[in-house]
């Protein structure tokens, strides 16, 4: 009973700390995609994003 | 999990990102076409003799060819910066142990509009080519600061129920306001009010639409994608 109870309780903490890794990586990669399009400062990055930037509220120029 | 979480950023951010790019087609992007054209006359005004001695000096970067090229452009930067906002917006529903489903995210989305949005408006008015701003770099500093502040603040004021907490949510708020945003000298513009004013009202409105769009595709394809496992079906 109280290895079931363990190996349950494991396999939440496993999953706890799979969402908690798999959310931190699509953070990162979310948060460089919004670097790119809207601050970075590559001119070839910032004059296809120029349009773009204005629009959705990014500081530009 | 990664797999399902990229699949349900990319397809979700894709459909916002493109429909919001269809929006600005015909409302910020006229806009902004309309400025430059005062932007450039006020530049050969002012520039004259001195433009053309500098003229060959710097070799111009790439940039997107009026028309069909510069209207792609424009989509995929908006495309991009609506994945990158699904993926955070996904990211920060699972570490709070939200519910990810349509309404749900929407809300959150209008949540994050308030952060990257509103309070980064009553400090940095969003902007048509040619009008005066302070120093870029700053201006970036204190946009990015804002959002996460204001964030972070309505999460501890809406989600938290401690008193000291929600406390602290509201100064978190506010704080970003009480520094001040950078600002530049004086408030010129080569455009008119009249086309700042009402770029800046249709802006607002994009960015607005951009946050709930996401957040209702990002709950509507994460309810309809397969779970491989039960505990990703729990999360």
């Amino acid at each position: 009973m109280t290895t079931k109870t363990l190996s349950a309780a494991a396999i939440v903490s496993a999953s706890r700390l799979e969402i908690l890794r798999a959310a931190l990586v699509v953070f990162t990669l979310g948060a460089g995609l919004v670097y790119l399009a809207g601050f970075s400062y590559a001119s070839v990055a910032h004059n296809a994003a120029h349009d773009s930037r204005h629009s959705l509220g990014f500081p530009c120029h | 999990m990664i797999q399902r979480l990229l699949a349900v950023g990319l397809l979700a951010g894709l459909l916002a990102g493109l429909a919001v790019a269809a929006l600005q087609n015909v409302t910020t992007t006229p806009l902004i076409l309309a400025a430059e054209v005062y932007e450039t006359a006020a530049e050969q005004t002012h520039a004259g003799v001195e433009a053309h001695q500098h003229a060959h000096a710097v070799e111009p970067a790439w940039e997107p060819a009026p028309g069909l090229q510069r209207t792609a452009a424009t989509s995929l930067a908006t495309s991009v910066t609506s994945i990158g906002y699904a993926f955070v917006l996904l990211a920060l529903m699972l570490l709070s142990g939200e519910t990810i489903e349509p309404k749900r995210a929407a809300l959150w989305g209008a949540c994050a509009f308030a952060s990257t949005g509103l309070a980064t408006s009553l400090g940095l008015a969003p902007e048509l080519p040619g009008s005066a701003a302070g120093d870029l770099a700053a201006r970036q500093l204190w946009w990015i600061g804002t959002a996460a502040a204001t964030g972070a603040g309505l999460f501890a004021v809406l989600r938290v129920e401690r008193p000291l907490v929600k406390a602290l949510g509201v100064a978190l708020i506010l704080a970003p306001h009480l520094i001040g945003a950078p600002q530049p000298p004086a408030p010129e513009s080569t455009a008119p009010a009249e086309l700042a004013a009402r770029f800046a009202a249709a802006s607002l409105a994009i960015h607005a639409i951009t946050w709930i769009l996401v957040g209702a595709a990002v709950g509507f394809v994460w309810r309809r994608l397969p779970t491989k496992t039960g505990a990703e079906a729990a999360a």
